[in-house]
Formats: structure tokens, C-alpha cells, sequence
């Protein structure tokens, strides 16, 4: 076949092109909808069953606002805020990780593997429990506290470049640092509360109310929008900086504002449930596993966080037992998901 | 279809924190030909290549596309003009041929447009054009070097660029690939007309495939023109510091280098 018969596309190859690319963003839409109808299934099941069961009616009913006896309450005030906390901070969460693993190539890179979500919750506890600051001003800090331990991470992993190891090493010593931190914290203040450890340690959603919810619920409504814009020059990345910048992307500015954008869901999420285990670190690696690792990657990432931590609360609250946080459920189950990671970057010798 | 571009460096100089790797560099790239870059290892052939894609900032001097600054341009309208293949790019683990050659359509679309018909026909025809329609569903990472470059150039073919540089494109691939490779580089240029300019290893392969031939050294261009009139043993001695003779290739007729080495006599 001669070369210029081929520039112009045959038919076969664009219906070829065309099929494709219809079939994988179908697999796409239905793993989306799927994933919507699950959070949708679970949320309405966290608010008819625990202690009490309410029906579909009577959650209905406090839904639209009458008022009903006891479920008002149970389901107005404790379930609803809970439900409503554990999907918006679990989609910040799980949003915010995937988009630390795109950015840096690397699933490792997750902000929980790399301290950024404990110098958050650090700073969270130290404002609240040694400062008694509750609302705004503890977002505010947290938000501060998680930017400032992603600049040092880049400062001292700079030299071995963003990609690789080297970060994530560095990052694992500073979280352990951070995490010393959150128990010197927690151990001087002179009245603090085992619930109130437990948020700071592993995460909980115990004690979450309007109060705490909302500044979520604002963070995911302004940042969420922020990062999908900035989705497809993210995806450019994954092909290397050189390569991106060659598509057009200015590299540094979309890695700027995706770190703002990501560091200030991710803080917004832990002042108010503290460092919930592994949500960040599973939903990007769990997301692309459905939707296909070439599509992008932060919604489903995000709707995965949502489902993992709503699911992980109630699992933790009436499933086994005893009554655990939610961090306790998220983190049984990222822990070994961590260590396969590990072993696997170890024998291939570079990034995973 | 092709309007001529001009691509130029003037007085530039580029480096890396305390090194200065092109010292006021000087060059024309002939529009619609295909310019192969040479010279000895570390002389700054690729750091050349980066800041004529703007991928680097210029100490002094400038990169001009048609008579414009690329530093001024904006990046995506700079990529819509002028692709860049770099060495070694990274292919997302799992990602599917036409996804990746999708890719390339990036410079062609804003920030909320949808998928368009024209992006599935410039991602049909770069695969078509590359041979590689039949391996569109296929991971990027089961193939062979020779297809994940043929795939990679299918990328920057997406891009639909009326010029194209590669740094160091046959690198890691066995001879018949590195040959189907420079094929494949040359008949986009005859057929489209694609202004090509490549970093190259081989000399010799370089002086088979280019019209136009760059040889650098400390910085700054050495000898610049057509292979047969530039490429002569004293610009291999003056370039790489290698005795050698230089022949007609009994198969093209363009200039051969044979390296004398230390166990002959030329």
C-alpha cells in the first residue's frame, strides 16, 4: 500500500477508532451509574436501620421535613449529617488521592501514605483540643498545616525528582513523624475524650453533625468542580512531563493548582472526621480498576471514596460487633492493599 | 495544505543551573525537509530540541516559529504548530494504542469541549498512517519497541502538527526498526509535507534520511547542509573526535562513515 493512500483515513479504520472508543466510555457511564446507585442504596439503608428501624415512609417523611415521632431526631439529626458527612468527606477523600497518585505517577503517592493528611489532622487536633477552635478557623489551619507538609515533602524529595520512591519514602517518614505529633497532641490535653482520639487516629464520623458536615459538603461543591477541570491536563501528565508540555500543557501551573485544589478537599475532609484511614489511598487504584486505567479517573475515584466510607461506618457501627470507627473498617481493609504495593514496587525495582 | 513554517534559533543560549549547555547558537530549519540534529553525546541535542519546543527557557537569544518567540506563544497554540516526541515518554500502565494516539488530540480541545468526529478521524488516520490500525484495542504495554514507537509517533501524528521533532526516535530498537522507523518519518514528510526534525544517534543513518544535516559540538552549530556536502572525515574529527573515512553508500549514494579505530590503518 502506498503512503499516501494511507494518510486519509479508510472507513474500517475509523468505524474501528469510533467502536472502540464507544465501548469503553459506555463500560464507563454504567460503572458511573452503577457506583451512583449504590451510594443512593447505602445511604438510604444508614438512614432507616441502626438502634431503632425506621421505614422508607417515616425517612421519607423526615426527608421532606415533617415531623415525626423520634425519627425526627434519630434520622433528622444523628443519621442524616452522618450519612450526608461520610459521602462528601469520603468523595473529598477519595477525589483528593486519586489525584495526588495521577499527578505524581504513582499509587503510592496517596496523601494519607504521605503525611500530607496527617499534618491536616495534626493540625486539626491541635486547634481543637489544645486551642478549644471549633468551625472555620479549624479548616482554615488544617488546610494551611496540609499545604505547608506538602511543600516540605517536595522541598526534601525534590532533588531525586517529583516521580518515584524517593517521595514516598520521605513522605512515609513525615507521616510518621505527624503521627507522633497527633499522639503528643492528644496526650497533653488535659480533657480529651477516647472518641475524640479515636477521630484523630483513625478517623471517625462518631459525634458528625451539620455543624461539621457542611464546610465538606462546600469544599467538595467549589474544589470537586475545580479538579475535573483540570482533569485532562492531569491525564496529560501520566505520559511524562516532556511529553505533556510537547501536548500543550504547562506542567508546572496544572500541578500548582491541582496540589491547592487537592490539599484543600483533603484538609477540609479531616477537620471535620479527622485522617480516615486509606480512603484517599484505595479509591484511585479501585476506581481505575473499573472504569479502565486510561480514563480519567477522579470521579469515579470520588463516588468509590463516597461508598467506601459510607459502607466501612455502618459496617463498623452495626456489623461486627463492637461499635468501631470508620478508620478502624477503611483501614482492615487498605492496610494489606499497601503491603501488595510495597512488595510489588520492591520487585520491580521502580515505581509501581 | 502546508503553509511553510520557519523555525530559527538566534543568539541562544540555554543551561542548566550552572552549566551552559548551548552558548549563542545559531540555526534554520529548512521548512518542509527533514533535519536530522547530530553530534557527540552530552553536546546538548536534545536540551536543543527541548527549548525549540519551549520546553526550556532561554538564557539569551530566541526560538522563533515564523517570527514569533515560542516562549511568547501560548503553549496549546504553540502544540497545535509544533509537536514534540520527546525520548522517553511514559505510557499510563493499562492505557489502550487508540486511547494513547487520543492523546494527541489534546491541543485541539478546550477545557469543556466533547470528543469530536474530527478527533476520531485524525486518531483513525495517524494509526492508519504508523500501520498500526490493527493493534487500536490492544494495551499499550504488550507491545514490542518497534509498535510502541510506531505508536507513540501515531501520538504526536494525532496532534496533526505541520511540524514535528523527535528526540532521538530509534533509539532501544533493533536496525529494522530503527530503518521502518526513519521510513515511516519519511513518508509523512513526502506526502504531507511535515517539516521533521530529529535528534539522531547514528550518523550514518542520519545522513541516509535527512536533507538537512546539524552537527553540534561545545554548544553551538558545527556544519549545517546537506549531508553529502557537510559530512566529510574532518567534521567526524572535529564533531566526535573519531578518525574516520567517508564513502558513497553503494546503496543511496549519501556520504557513509566508516570509523578507523585503533587497530587500522585508514
Amino acid at each position: 500500500m502506498s503512503v499516501v493512500d494511507r494518510i486519509r483515513s479508510s472507513d474500517g479504520a475509523l468505524a474501528r477508532v469510533v467502536a472502540g472508543r464507544r465501548r469503553r466510555s459506555a463500560r464507563r457511564r454504567a460503572i458511573l451509574l452503577g457506583l451512583g446507585v449504590l451510594i443512593v442504596a447505602a445511604f438510604v439503608v444508614t438512614l432507616m436501620v441502626g438502634r431503632t428501624f425506621y421505614g422508607p415512609d417515616e425517612v421519607l417523611a423526615v426527608l421532606f421535613g415533617r415531623d415525626v415521632q423520634g425519627a425526627t431526631f434519630t434520622v433528622g439529626r444523628l443519621r442524616l449529617p452522618r450519612a450526608v458527612l461520610a459521602v462528601v468527606a469520603g468523595a473529598a477523600f477519595g477525589m483528593s488521592g486519586a489525584a495526588f497518585q495521577t499527578m505524581l505517577r504513582n499509587p503510592l503517592a496517596s496523601p494519607d501514605i504521605i503525611g500530607i493528611t496527617w499534618g491536616s489532622g495534626a493540625a486539626a487536633a491541635f486547634a481543637i483540643v489544645v486551642l478549644g477552635l471549633g468551625g472555620a478557623p479549624v479548616s482554615a489551619i488544617a488546610i494551611v498545616a496540609g499545604l505547608a507538609v506538602a511543600l516540605a515533602i517536595y522541598l526534601l524529595s525534590r532533588r531525586g525528582g517529583l516521580v518515584g520512591l524517593r517521595l514516598v519514602l520521605i513522605g512515609i517518614g513525615v507521616a510518621a513523624m505527624l503521627h507522633a505529633v497527633t499522639l503528643y497532641i492528644l496526650s497533653k490535653a488535659p480533657d480529651w475524650e477516647a472518641q475524640e482520639a479515636m477521630r484523630w487516629l483513625a478517623g471517625s464520623l462518631n459525634g458528625a453533625n451539620w455543624q461539621s458536615a457542611a464546610p465538606v459538603l462546600v469544599a467538595l461543591t467549589v474544589l470537586g468542580p475545580v479538579l475535573v477541570l483540570l482533569a485532562r491536563d492531569l491525564d496529560a501528565l501520566r505520559l511524562g512531563d516532556d511529553t505533556a508540555a510537547g501536548l500543550g500543557v504547562r506542567t508546572e501551573r496544572t500541578r500548582l493548582l491541582v496540589l491547592v485544589a487537592a490539599v484543600g478537599l483533603l484538609a477540609f475532609a479531616t477537620a471535620a472526621t479527622g485522617p480516615i484511614a486509606f480512603v484517599a489511598f484505595l479509591a484511585g487504584p479501585i476506581a481505575s480498576r473499573l472504569v479502565g486505567a486510561d480514563r480519567p479517573v477522579l470521579v469515579p475515584a470520588a463516588l468509590i471514596g463516597a461508598l467506601l466510607v459510607i459502607v466501612a461506618d455502618f459496617t463498623g457501627q452495626f456489623l461486627v460487633g463492637a461499635r468501631y470507627p470508620v478508620g478502624v473498617i477503611t483501614g482492615v481493609l487498605g492496610a494489606p492493599y499497601l503491603l501488595f504495593l510495597i512488595i510489588r514496587s520492591n520487585r520491580t525495582g521502580g515505581s509501581p | 495544505m502546508t503553509v511553510a513554517h520557519t523555525l530559527e534559533a538566534r543568539s541562544l543560549s540555554v543551561g542548566y543551573q550552572d552549566r551552559e549547555v548551548l552558548r549563542g547558537l545559531d540555526l534554520r530549519i529548512p521548512p518542509g525537509r527533514i533535519t536530522a540534529i547530530v553530534g557527540a553525546n552530552a553536546c546538548g541535542k536534545s536540551t536543543l530540541l527541548r527549548s525549540m519546543s519551549r520546553l526550556l527557557a532561554p538564557r539569551a537569544g530566541q526560538v522563533l516559529l515564523d517570527g514569533k518567540a515560542v516562549h511568547r506563544t501560548p503553549a496549546k497554540q504553540l502544540a497545535r504548530t509544533l509537536g514534540l516526541l520527546p525520548q522517553s515518554p511514559v505510557a499510563p500502565e493499562g492505557i489502550t494504542v487508540a486511547d494513547l494516539v487520543g492523546r494527541g488530540r489534546h491541543p485541539h480541545q478546550g477545557v469543556l469541549t466533547r470528543w469530536r468526529t474530527e478527533d476520531d478521524e485524525a486518531v483513525a488516520a495517524a494509526l492508519e498512517a504508523t500501520g498500526s490500525v490493527e493493534l487500536a484495542d490492544r494495551d499499550v504495554d504488550e507491545l514490542s519497541g518497534g509498535q510502541r514507537q510506531r505508536v507513540w509517533i501515531a501520538m504526536a501524528l494525532a496532534q496533526q502538527t505541520e511540524l514535528l521533532l523527535l528526540d532521538e526516535p530509534t533509539t532501544f530498537l533493533d536496525v529494522s526498526h530503527q530503518v521502518e522507523v526513519l521510513d515511516l518519518l519519511t513518508d509523512l514528510n513526502r506526502a504531507r509535507g511535515t517539516t521533521i526534525v530529529m535528534v539522531l544517534h547514528d550518523l550514518n543513518l542520519a545522513a541516509r534520511y535527512a536533507d538537512h544535516l546539524i552537527a553540534l559540538a561545545d554548544g553551538a552549530v558545527h556544519a549545517a547542509g546537506a549531508p553529502a556536502e557537510v559530512l566529510d572525515a574532518g567534521l567526524v574529527e572535529a564533531v566526535f573526535g573519531l578518525r574516520s573515512t567517508v564513502i558513497a553508500d553503494p546503496v543511496s549514494g549519501s556520504p557513509l562513515m566508516l570509523p578507523i579505530g585503533r587497530h587500522h590503518s585508514g
